[in-house]
C-alpha cells in the first residue's frame, strides 16, 4: 500500500530500486552494486532485457515526438526515473522549444537526482509523489497549475504502471487521471508484458519481489483496458518496436522478444 | 595523399605539396583524381555503415536532432582523422568521446565501431593508431562519464537521505511534541510488561513525573477493584491474540488515592507480524466516575438516614427472583414505628427527621451483621429483608431483634423518646410468590401487627391476607376495574414433557391495581365470584385471550399453543355460557380444538346437574374440557366418570410439597404417580402444575405424565414473550440454521 502522506520514504540503498535499475540497462552509471547484481542475475536469466530497455526508451522518444508534433506543449511524465540521456523535455523541444514538463517519481534518489540536473532549467520541475496517491498527486501545485483547463496535456505512464499491483486498483487510477485532464490530451503508456515471452515472466517477477517496487506483468488485454474513454491513436496496443518505427528496418524480425506493450490515446 | 606515393619511401621523405616537378606532378595529379574518386567512393560506404550502426540499439532511443548531427560529426571526425595530414589521432580519439556524451555507452558499438574504421581504406599506416585513439577517446571518456555519474547519484542519494532525515526529523519533533504535550496519558511499553517511556500526562495522573514511572511494570499496575478480564485482556493483546482493549480501569497513585482512567491498549507489531510493543492511553475519568458513583448513591439511597431506598430494595429483591433455586427462601420483616406521628407532629419535622436517622442506625447496626439488607421505603417505614432465609424461625428472630433496638428510648438533645414499631413477617420460598405480592403481603400483615396493638410482630397467614386483600379496597374498587382497563392477561406456557415443546398456554388474568400493585387472580378472583363480577370479567378474558390465540395461529400455524381459559363456578353454572363461548370462537375465529376451559372440581355437584349439559354442549362444539386444582377438593369420583372432560390437572400443591422438608417425599410422590395412573385409568391426560425444577419434570415424565406448566418452564408472560419462544423453538427444531433464520 502506498504510505500516508506524512510519513517520510525511507531511502533503502541496501535494497535494488527499479529507477536506478533500470539506469544500469541503459548503459548509465547512476546506479550502485546492489542494483546492478540484481540487474546482472536478470540479464543473465533473460539475455534480452538491456534491448527491451532500449526499446522501451526509443518508443518513448517516438511517443513524445508524435505529440510534440501534434502541438502538445505540456507533459506530465509520471514515474520518470533516473532522467539520463534523452529526457523528455530535450525530445519535446526539439518540435516545441516551450515545452514544460512536470516529473513524477516516488523515489526520493530519482527526485534528488532529476531536481540536481534540471535546476536550471525553469520550464521543467520535479515533484515527489506517488502515482497510487493519485488525488495527493493531482493536488500538488505544479501539477495543478500544469493541467489548468485550456491547453491539452500528455500524460506519461511510461514503464510505471507495471508497478502498481492489481489490490492498488490501476483502473480506478488511471479514471481519476483522465478526470483531471483537459481535453483533447493524450496518455502515452508503455507496460511490462506476459505476451511474447511468457516463459520469463515468473523468474522475472520474482526478481523484483525484492524491490520495494513488486512487478506485476499483464496481458494485451488488460493494457488496453488501460486507455479506457481515450482514442487509441493508429497502431494501437502494439509491442514496443512496432509503435510507429522510424523506418521498417527498425522493427527487427522479432518485436515480439521486446515483450513491453505500448500504445498512445487521445481524450475524446 | 598518394597511396603508392605513400609506399614509395617513407613518409617524412615526401616532398612538401605543390613542390613537385611539372610532369612528375600532372601524373601525379591525374592518380590523385582518380584516387579521389574510389577514396570518395569508399568514404561515402563508410558514412552510410557508421549511420546504420548508430541508429540501431541506442541510438534508436536518441531524437534525430541529436542523432542526426551527431552521425554527420562523428564521422567527419574519423574521416578527418584519415585522411588529413599531418596524422591527427585525437580527432579519431573525439569521435569516440562524442558518442560516450550521448551515451553510446555499449561495449558492443565499440567493437562494431572498430571493425567498421578498420575495414577503411587508409593511407600510410596510421590504420592500428587511428582506430587505437577511437577507442582510447571512446574509454577514456566513458571513465569520466561513470565517475561523473556515480558521483551525481552517490550526491543524489545524499541529498535524498538529507531531506528524508530532516523530514524525519521534523516529523519525529512533531510526533514528540504530540506526545509529550497530548492531554491524554500515553505510555509505551515492551511485551516483556517493562514500561519503556510515558508522556507528562501519564506521569501526571499516576500524581508525578514521567521519571517515576521508569522501571515500573504493567503487571504492578494491578487493582483490586479491576474489572474481571482486563488482564485477560492484556495477556491475549501481549501475546498476539488481539489488536487493541479498552476498560476503565481504576490505579493506585504514588499518594496511595485511587485514580480512575479510561484506557485503551494497542498492539504494536513488527514488519514480520510478531508483537513487537503495548501503548497504552489514559484518560482520568476519576471525576466522571466519582461523579456517577455518587449519582448511583443518591439514586439508591435515603439521603436522610443513608440506607439503601426503595429503589434499591425492590432492585435487590427482584434480583432475588431472577433465577431463584427451586427451594430458596426469603424473609421480609415490615416495620413501622408506632407513635412517630405524634413525635413529629408535636415536636417538629426536624425533631422527627432526626428520630428517623437514630433508628436507621440502630437497625442498620443491629441487622446487618446478621447479613440482612434494611432499606427505608419512606416516611417511617423500613424493611428489612432476609436473603437465603432457613425458615419462619429466622425471620421471627429478625423481627424480634428489630423491636429489641428499638426499646431504649431515643435521647436527642432534652427529650427522651421512646420508640416502638410494628413488624409485619413474611416467610416464603420464592418461588411461590411474586416480589410485588410479597411486600404487599408483608405490609397487610404489619396492619394486622398494628391493629392486634403497637410493639409486636405478627407472622403472615395466607387466609389472613386474602380476607385483608378484599377488604382493603379489592371489593369496593373492581367494578370500575373493568372499564378503566386495568386487566390484563398473561400467559403461562404449558409443555409436553415427551417431547419439551411448549403446546399450550394458560390464560391467567392480572389486575394492576392503583394502590396494590399488580394482584394475580389468586387475590381477587374469590372476591369478584363473590360480587357477581366474574361474569363480565370472565367473559372479557376468553374474548381477549381467543383474540390473541388466533393471532398466534394466524401467525405460526399449527406450531401456535393451545388456549387454556380457567372457568370460574358462577360462569359455568350460567346458562348464557354456551353461547358466549360460540360467538367468541365466531368473532375471533379460533378453531374450537384450540380451546381448552378449566373447570373445578365443585363446578359439577351430581348427575343431574344443569352444568354438566352446558358442558357436553361445548365438548361437542369440539372445545375440551380440564379438571383444575384436581385433588385439592371434595372430589366424588363416580362423577368425573361422568363429566366429559379429557384432562386432569394435578394441582401445584401436589408438586409443591416434595419439597416441604416437613412433609414425606416418598410418599409425596406416590400421591402423584397414583393421581397419574388415576386419570390414565379414566383415560384423561394428566398436567402437573407447579414444577419448578428439572429433576422433578424428569420423574413426573418417568411416570408417564403428559404435560407440565410451572417456572421450571415458564413464568406467567407477555403475549409478545410466548410469541418469541414459539419463534426460538422453529429456529432450534429447524433442520439447516441457515434457512431457520429467514423465516
Ligand atoms: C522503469 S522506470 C521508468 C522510467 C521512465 N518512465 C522510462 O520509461 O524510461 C520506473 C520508475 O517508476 C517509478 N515508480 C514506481 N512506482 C511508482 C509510483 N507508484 N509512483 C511514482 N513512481 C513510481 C520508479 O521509482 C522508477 O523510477
Amino acid at each position: 500500500m502506498a504510505r500516508p502522506n506524512w510519513v517520510p520514504a525511507g531511502t533503502d540503498l541496501d535494497k535494488p530500486n527499479a529507477a536506478r535499475v533500470y539506469d544500469y540497462y541503459l548503459g548509465g552509471s547512476h546506479n550502485f552494486e546492489v542494483d546492478r547484481q540484481m540487474a546482472r542475475k536478470a540479464i543473465e536469466l533473460w539475455p534480452d532485457l538491456p534491448k527491451i530497455m532500449r526499446a522501451n526508451r526509443a518508443f518513448l522518444r517516438r511517443a513524445t515526438q508524435f505529440a510534440a508534433e501534434e502541438g502538445i506543449s505540456r507533459f506530465l511524465d509520471i514515474g520518470s526515473g533516473i532522467p539520463t540521456f534523452g529526457a523528455v523535455h530535450e525530445v519535446a523541444r526539439e518540435y516545441q522549444p516551450g515545452a514544460r514538463v512536470v516529473y513524477i517519481d516516488m523515489d526520493p534518489v530519482a527526485v534528488a537526482h532529476s531536481r540536481l540536473i534540471l535546476a536550471d532549467d525553469p520550464l521543467s520541475q520535479v515533484v515527489d509523489a506517488d502515482l497510487r496517491n493519485t488525488d495527493d498527486l493531482l493536488a500538488r501545485p505544479e501539477v495543478e497549475e500544469l493541467l489548468a483547463p485550456g491547453e491539452p496535456v500528455a500524460v506519461i505512464l511510461n514503464a510505471v504502471l507495471h508497478f502498481v499491483t492489481d489490490a492498488d486498483d490501476p483502473a480506478k487510477i488511471l479514471a481519476k487521471l483522465r478526470e483531471a485532464l483537459p481535453s483533447g490530451s493524450i496518455l502515452i503508456l508503455s507496460h511490462a508484458s506476459l505476451e511474447g515471452r511468457p516463459d520469463q515472466a515468473g523468474s522475472h517477477q520474482s526478481l523484483y519481489r525484492s524491490t520495494p517496487t513488486p512487478l506485476t506483468m499483464r496481458s494485451r488485454e488488460q493494457i488496453t483496458a488501460f486507455f479506457e474513454g481515450y482514442d487509441l491513436v493508429e497502431p494501437g496496443v502494439v509491442y514496443l518496436p512496432e509503435w510507429r518505427p522510424d523506418d521498417a528496418e527498425s522493427v527487427g524480425p522479432h518485436p515480439e522478444r521486446m515483450t513491453g506493450m505500448a500504445g498512445v490515446g487521445r481524450l475524446s | 595523399m598518394n597511396e603508392s606515393a605513400g609506399l614509395s619511401g617513407p613518409p617524412g621523405n615526401d616532398g612538401p605539396p605543390g613542390s613537385a616537378p611539372g610532369t612528375a606532378a600532372d601524373e601525379a595529379a591525374d592518380e590523385a583524381a582518380e584516387a579521389a574518386e574510389t577514396v570518395e567512393a569508399a568514404t561515402a560506404g563508410f558514412r552510410a555503415a557508421w549511420t546504420a550502426m548508430l541508429r540501431t540499439g541506442h541510438g534508436a532511443a536518441v531524437r534525430p536532432g541529436v542523432l542526426n548531427p551527431l552521425t554527420a560529426r562523428t564521422a567527419d571526425l574519423l574521416h578527418r582523422a584519415a585522411r588529413e595530414h599531418p596524422f591527427r589521432p585525437e580527432l579519431a580519439g573525439q569521435a569516440g568521446a562524442l558518442l560516450i556524451d550521448n551515451q553510446f555507452t555499449d561495449p558492443q558499438l565499440l567493437a562494431d565501431a572498430v571493425q567498421l574504421i578498420q575495414r577503411q581504406a587508409v593511407p600510410d599506416e596510421r590504420g592500428p593508431a587511428l582506430s587505437g585513439a577511437f577507442a582510447a577517446g571512446w574509454a577514456a571518456a566513458l571513465r569520466e562519464r561513470t565517475l561523473r555519474e556515480q558521483e551525481a547519484i552517490r550526491l543524489a542519494a545524499d541529498t535524498a537521505r538529507q531531506e528524508v532525515e530532516k523530514a524525519l526529523r521534523v516529523s519525529e519533533a512533531r510526533f514528540r511534541a504530540l506526545f509529550e504535550s497530548a492531554a491524554i496519558g500515553i505510555g509505551l511499553g515492551d511485551t516483556d510488561g517493562n514500561i519503556l517511556a510515558v508522556n507528562r500526562a501519564l506521569g501526571e495522573i499516576f500524581g508525578g513525573g514521567p521519571e517515576d514511572m521508569t522501571g515500573v511494570r504493567v503487571n504492578d499496575l494491578v487493582h483490586p477493584d479491576d474489572t474481571p478480564g482486563v488482564w485477560e485482556a492484556y495477556e491475549e493483546l501481549i501475546s498476539g491474540k488481539r489488536e487493541y482493549f479498552q476498560f476503565d480501569k481504576p490505579y493506585y497513585r504514588r499518594d496511595g488515592e485511587v485514580v480512575w482512567t479510561h484506557l485503551t491498549v494497542s498492539l504494536i507489531r513488527d514488519d514480520d507480524g510478531a508483537p513487537l510493543y503495548q501503548v497504552a492511553m489514559l484518560e482520568d475519568v476519576t471525576d466522571r466516575y466519582r461523579l456517577q458513583e455518587r449519582l448511583r448513591h443518591q439514586a439508591t439511597h435515603d439521603p436522610l438516614t443513608g440506607l439503601p431506598n426503595r429503589a434499591a430494595f425492590f432492585e435487590r429483591l427482584e434480583k432475588l427472583f431472577e433465577e431463584p433455586e427451586p427451594d430458596v427462601r426469603f424473609g421480609l420483616c415490615y416495620v413501622d414505628l408506632d407513635g412517630f406521628k405524634v413525635v413529629n407532629d408535636s415536636l417538629g419535622h426536624d425533631m422527627g427527621d432526626q428520630l428517623l436517622t437514630v433508628v436507621a442506625r440502630r437497625l442498620e447496626n443491629a441487622l446487618s451483621p446478621l447479613g440482612h439488607m434494611v432499606a427505608r421505603l419512606g416516611g417511617d417505614e423500613f424493611v428489612v429483608l432476609l436473603e437465603n432465609c432457613r425458615g419462619e424461625q429466622e425471620a421471627v428472630a429478625a423481627a424480634k431483634t428489630v423491636l429489641a433496638a428499638l426499646t431504649k428510648p431515643v435521647v436527642i438533645g432534652d427529650h427522651r423518646l421512646a420508640v416502638g414499631a410494628s413488624v409485619g413477617v413474611l416467610e416464603r420460598r420464592i418461588a411461590t410468590t411474586t416480589p410485588g405480592a410479597a411486600v404487599r403481603a408483608a405490609d397487610l400483615t404489619l396492619y394486622r401487627a398494628k391493629e392486634a396493638g403497637r410493639g409486636r410482630w405478627t407472622l403472615f397467614d395466607p387466609k389472613e391476607n386474602a380476607r385483608a386483600v378484599s377488604r382493603y379496597a379489592v371489593s369496593v374498587r373492581m367494578p370500575a376495574a373493568l372499564d378503566r382497563g386495568e386487566f390484563f392477561i398473561d400467559y403461562q406456557p404449558m409443555v409436553d414433557l415427551a417431547s419439551g415443546a411448549m403446546t399450550g398456554v394458560e390464560a391467567l388474568v392480572r389486575w394492576r391495581h392503583p394502590q396494590l400493585g399488580v394482584l394475580g387472580p389468586e387475590e381477587f378472583v374469590g372476591v369478584a365470584e363473590e360480587t357477581g363480577l366474574i361474569m363480565p370479567l370472565g367473559r372479557w378474558v376468553l374474548e381477549q385471550a381467543c383474540e390473541q390465540a388466533a393471532d398466534w395461529v394466524a401467525r405460526f400455524g399449527d406450531r401456535a399453543p393451545k388456549l387454556s381459559v380457567n372457568l370460574a363456578v358462577r360462569q359455568a353454572r350460567n346458562a348464557g355460557l354456551v353461547g358466549d363461548v360460540e360467538r367468541t370462537l365466531r368473532s375471533t375465529g379460533l378453531d374450537p380444538s384450540m380451546l381448552q376451559l378449566e373447570i373445578t372440581e365443585s363446578t359439577v355437584v351430581g348427575p343431574e346437574d344443569e352444568a354438566l349439559k352446558a358442558l357436553h354442549a361445548l365438548v361437542d362444539m369440539g372445545v375440551s374440557l380440564s379438571v383444575d386444582d384436581f385433588g385439592t377438593g371434595w372430589s366424588n369420583l363416580a362423577y368425573l366418570r361422568d363429566l366429559p372432560v379429557s384432562n386432569l390437572k394435578i394441582a401445584g400443591s401436589f408438586v409443591g410439597d416434595l419439597h416441604d422438608p416437613a412433609k414425606d417425599t416418598h410418599l409425596g410422590w406416590r400421591i402423584v404417580s397414583g393421581l397419574v395412573s388415576l386419570a390414565h385409568t379414566l383415560g384423561l391426560s394428566v398436567t402437573a402444575e407447579g414444577v419448578e425444577s428439572r429433576a422433578d419434570a424428569e420423574r413426573l415424565r418417568l411416570m408417564g405424565c403428559d404435560l407440565a406448566q410451572g417456572w421450571h418452564f415458564g413464568r406467567p408472560a407477555r403475549p409478545a414473550e410466548i410469541a418469541r419462544r414459539i419463534a426460538e423453538a422453529d429456529l432450534e427444531a429447524a433442520p439447516d440454521p441457515e434457512f431457520g433464520y429467514e423465516s
